[in-house]
């Protein structure tokens, strides 16, 4: 552990050097804290094409600053810390782990604006931001059922929290309501990112018969497990991941920050930046749904892009009833929609699925 | 939960593979460790060996030469090391540090066109009837050839250090560098030549995960396996045949965890994420029992003058 907590302050040093140099106040400087590489192919690396389209949007009236590969928890202290010490007027957080962290820092730090992504506590200067994955979810979910010849489908989870536990089970719901024989078989791997331990993972299901493999880890080594064994349909995570299409990978969900980002800054330049809580998916193009390659076939194909454009217009809610909790209890009537309360704060699985959420 | 899902053959062949990449940096660091330094770099080593592997194994279609290179980057970049501790004497914690800081850094420089390419894959051995003989065969006979290399290369060092007067040598640098200097070795080149060995080992670890285990190019992709060497390398009080066992353990428990995971086993996730660390750490501790310590000039800082 000391070995890591050395290795993560003198990376913040050495991150942080560049960004010392601040000269005077004239910009606007905006800091990103990034949970794993900027070039993890995911992510981290879709966060950073949003910084870049910071840089590109307001030129010369912004300067931003980022710290790559930074450890959830209490170790991402030191580095907020830093980047407000620098001069950052406004810090996006870009992980569920940075959460407390960012809560602590912001009140020290009163001046400086921050921005959790994918969190739920806010402050007079502490936003949260999210996409609405659970509807990219949906719609794999959907091709998944279709196209698993096994029946089983393998997911790869991270951390057991809201986000990716609303993802397994839009994913699961959708897959079962085409198939009903469908089985989910879930490994929590523990990490954002690790290629190694992903690819393993993916193996693992793999050997137990899984032939769709879904991912909520941030790197392509997933894919490159599925193509490896040949007859696996995977799905882009965070990214397009595009370099295994058409086949592992068959479609994808892609987070698109630029316009909240270039957004949130203007807000910050202008001085009408205010705490708030942002939520959006597919309709307003938070969530992009990459291309759906031919491996799919056309009829699925067709049905996936009709419950997108259902999404985007409202028509269609992910978690619609009636769906019952896994214990069998009722969840939503007939008709009824998901509120947002609920889903934020998603802590059971929907009826069908197996094993348990680890606490 | 359904038992009967895990294919104990292919759980043993994957484990074999997971632990290969700890192994190879793992048995580097103890030829390091044993000659009294403390090479922290080892995950900078590692990742440096990754893309130089990867690299060269695309541009050459060969990932034999892949590896030969990974082996070179490796040994390149602990030259570094070996520079600042050994010639300038600067500390080794902090050297070690930083060589890994710089080793993540010039990685994802170096890697920036490689992101998403397909490396040519490494074939199998082939042992022929051997390969077909039930339950043995698939566990023993169908891997590539780099994971009999870790083997050989464990067993290698062992012979070496134990019963060769190079091995001799090594640990007489290693326990006292002063009396060593005194008798007329040269420390600063044995150390430095142990250092180079240490890099290109881990090189090669590293590039066994972009080349085999994964395969492709991601920056940062060792994620930590570099410190879990180094761990093991202390856990197995600096003896070649319990950095295997470790090694294997510690692969082995990896991949049966994510295993009884998707079998759905009725054990909280939570203990068997933990179990390949505990499990490994526990076993290599009560083996320990026999007192056997660190090298005496481990980390010291040699001068002929002092």
């Amino acid at each position: 552990m000391k070995l890591t907590t050395l290795l993560a302050s003198a990376a913040v040093a050495l991150g942080l050097a560049g960004g010392a140099y601040a000269d005077g106040h004239e910009k606007t400087k905006v800091g990103f804290v990034f949970v794993g590489p900027i070039g993890d192919g995911g992510w981290t690396y879709e966060h950073n094409k949003g910084r870049l389209a910071v840089e590109e949007a307001l030129g010369d009236a912004v300067e931003t600053v980022y710290v790559e590969n930074v450890a959830e928890g209490p170790d991402s202290e030191r580095v907020m810390t830093q980047m407000a010490l620098d001069g950052a007027d406004l810090i996006f957080t870009t992980s569920f782990g940075y959460m407390d962290p960012t809560i602590n820092i912001a009140a020290k730090f009163p001046d400086v604006k921050f921005e959790h992504a994918t969190g739920y506590k806010r402050a007079d200067n502490v936003s949260t931001y999210s996409a609405r994955f659970y509807e990219g979810r949906a719609i794999q979910g959907h091709i998944a059922g279709k196209m698993t010849k096994s029946n089983i489908i393998g997911y790869i989870a991270s951390y057991p929290i809201p986000e990716v536990i609303r993802g397994i089970n839009a994913a699961y719901i959708h897959a079962a309501k085409v198939n009903p024989d469908v089985e989910f078989k879930i490994i929590w791997a523990y990490t954002w990112f690790d290629p190694a331990k992903e690819a393993d993972a993916a193996r693992a299901l793999i050997e137990q018969g899984a032939d769709v493999v879904l991912q909520h880890t941030d790197s392509t080594a997933p894919q490159a497990a599925a193509q490896e064994a040949g007859n696996v349909v995977t799905f882009g995570q965070a990214s397009d991941m595009g370099q295994y299409a058409p086949f592992p990978r068959v479609s994808s969900i892609i987070d698109d920050w630029a316009p909240y980002y270039i957004a949130r800054t203007k807000a910050v330049i202008d001085g009408t930046w205010e705490s708030t809580d942002t939520w959006d998916g597919i309709g307003p193009g938070m969530v992009g749904i990459g291309e759906i390659s031919d491996a799919v076939p056309a009829d699925v194909k067709e049905e996936a892009l009709a419950m997108k454009a259902a999404i985007a217009d409202g028509s269609y809610h992910p978690f619609t009833g009636p769906l019952k909790k896994q214990d069998g209890s009722d969840w939503l009537a007939d008709g009824e929609v998901a509120d947002d309360g609920t889903l934020a704060g998603m802590n059971f699985y929907v009826e069908g699925l197996t094993g348990e959420i680890p606490q | 939960m359904d038992l009967s899902v895990i294919n104990p053959i292919l759980l043993i062949a994957a484990l074999m593979s997971a632990a290969t990449p700890i192994l190879l940096a793992a048995t580097g660091e103890l030829v390091v460790e044993r000659a009294g330094v403390l090479n922290l770099g080892v995950e900078g080593m590692m990742i440096l060996g990754a893309i130089c592997g990867f690299a060269i194994a695309v541009e050459t279609g060969s990932p034999l030469t892949g590896f030969l290179a990974a082996a070179v980057g490796g040994a390149m970049l602990s030259l570094l090391f070996a520079l600042l501790t050994q010639v300038a004497l600067a500390n080794q914690v902090a050297s070690g540090l930083a060589l890994t800081l710089f080793g993540l850094g010039l990685s994802a420089l170096l890697g920036q066109g490689y992101v998403g390419i397909k490396p040519p894959r490494m074939p199998d051995i082939n042992f022929g009837f051997l390969s077909d003989i039930p339950v043995v065969g698939p566990i023993l006979f169908s891997h590539d050839p780099v994971l009999y290399f870790g083997l050989l290369l464990v067993a290698a060092v062992w012979v070496t250090l134990k019963f060769t007067r190079v091995g001799l040598i090594l640990r007489a640098v290693g326990e006292n560098h002063d009396a060593a200097h005194a008798l007329g070795y040269k420390v600063v080149r044995i150390r430095t030549l142990a250092i180079m060995f240490g890099g290109a080992c881990a090189g090669m670890g590293g590039a066994y995960i972009s080349l085999i285990r994964v395969p492709q190019w991601t920056e940062g992709m060792t994620a930590g396996v570099g410190w879990i060497a180094l761990a093991l390398v202390v856990f197995a009080s600096w003896k070649p045949w319990r950095v295997l066992l470790g090694a294997y353990l510690f692969g082995g428990i990896t991949q049966l965890q994510l295993n009884l995971q998707g079998a759905g086993v009725a054990i909280p996730v939570e203990y068997l994420a933990m179990s390949p660390y505990i499990i490994t750490i526990v076993v290599l501790v009560i083996l320990s029992a026999d007192k056997s310590a660190a090298p005496g000039s481990l980390g010291r800082t040699f001068h002929a003058s002092h």
